[in-house]
């Protein structure tokens, strides 16, 4: 597994190989393909690149776009701003805690959902919202989410 | 060469050399802390801020600025007073800078700064982090708490020793000096063990394990002198 692992990253990187400049876009590549950027990845970029670890490391960590865990099939990005707070967006992120056994930015434990708050999806007017993957769902109550919840479920 | 004014004092200075280091050769006192001789300049803690005044007045860092031909420099007046005890401060503020309960009580240079500048109150209320003490390596211990971020030895084992070992990770008051990719610094692949990230360091967030308080005296001048900058001397 470990093996397969990295000689797909390597082959993921090779056209960066050699140009530490290039970090970034290696980074996103890796993240592309296997959602997020394990440790072993890390260090086949850090090799193939000529960085080291210690500033692959730092990019990883200094941008909130990169993950080094993985993420669940399904992304619910759950509205924490103020319009979507005062109509009760807490309530819907305590029914989402219940629901999936996890808290923001924690992923599920079948793997389904990540749940993420985040600041204004720009839809205040259909407060409280949640995005889950690239669908919007506004006017959310706890059951409305839960419902939500169910039907990627029986997908 | 080129003249400029520091405070008034006509100083003379070499193409090329900064602000900090013609007022140095001029024996005008300007405080620094992320600055060290023998790295490369960051201008990343703000405390050596001068005010130019044929630039409108404004802030630029004496250890990060090339000196100019007819610059007009103040290095010393109560704005500068009062913003360089505000960073001050605000360095510690952000961690727990406990100054009696830290091993580098009597030789820490922030708090040599403190006394000099006169910071006899924090105005900002402290944060308090509790941030994870990496005890791991053999000789050397990393208290994050007590960390000003201000990267000496981050350049110290990138630009001196070549390991590449120490950076940052993470972001704002969120930083951390990790090892490799983050894990114990006592299990890194690349740490020579060479200690100049010590010796660099201001604070008491790098120090030597084993050593009481009185014993933690650190050398930074030594980055310079294993860069050649400055002939050793004897102690």
């Amino acid at each position: 597994m470990a093996v397969k692992l990295e000689s797909r990253v390597a082959e993921l990187v090779e056209p960066f190989a050699g140009r530490p400049s290039e970090l970034i876009q290696a980074l996103h590549r890796v993240q592309e393909e296997l959602g997020y950027i394990p440790e072993e990845a890390q260090r086949t970029v850090a090799a193939a690149l000529r960085v080291p670890l210690s500033q692959v490391h730092g990019v990883v960590t200094f941008y909130h776009f990169f993950r080094t865990e993985p993420v669940g099939r399904h992304i619910i990005r759950l509205c924490l701003g103020t319009a979507c707070y005062v109509r009760g967006a807490a309530r819907v992120l305590q029914a989402l805690r219940e629901e999936l056994g996890v808290d923001l930015g924690g992923t599920s434990a079948d793997g389904l959902f990540t749940l993420e708050g985040v600041r204004c999806l720009g839809a205040c007017g259909l407060a409280p919202v949640m995005m889950v993957d690239g669908e919007v769902y506004g006017r959310l109550t706890p059951r409305r989410a839960r419902e939500i919840l169910s039907r990627y479920r029986d997908e | 060469m080129i003249t400029l004014t520091i405070d008034g004092q006509r100083v003379e200075a070499e193409e090329g050399q900064t602000i900090l280091e013609a007022a140095k050769a001029a024996g005008i006192r300007i405080p620094t802390l992320c600055h060290l001789e023998g790295l490369s300049p960051r201008g990343s803690c703000r405390l050596c801020l001068v005010e130019v005044k044929n630039w409108n007045g404004k802030l630029v860092p004496a250890c990060a600025t090339p000196a100019q031909d007819g610059m007009e420099v103040v290095a010393s007046s109560e704005r500068l007073r009062n913003l360089r005890r505000m960073i001050l401060e605000l360095l510690f503020a952000e961690r727990n800078h406990i100054c009696a309960i830290c091993p580098s009580n009597g030789h820490c240079e922030l708090q040599d700064l403190a006394c000099e500048l006169g910071m006899d109150v924090v105005h900002f209320p402290y944060r308090f982090p509790g941030l994870k003490v990496d005890a791991s390596h053999q000789r050397f211990v990393y208290d994050p708490n007590r960390c000003v971020l201000c990267g000496r030895c981050v350049r110290a084992c990138s630009e001196v020793e070549g390991a590449m070992t120490l950076g940052f990770s993470g972001r704002g008051v969120y930083t951390l000096v990790e090892a490799d990719l983050g894990g114990p610094w006592g299990a890194s692949e690349t740490c020579t063990g060479c200690g100049k990230c010590v010796q660099a360091c201001p604070t008491g967030a790098l120090v030597e394990r084993g050593k009481a308080t009185a014993e933690q005296e650190k050398r930074p001048q030594l980055v310079a002198e294993v860069t050649e900058r400055r002939p050793r001397v004897q102690d």
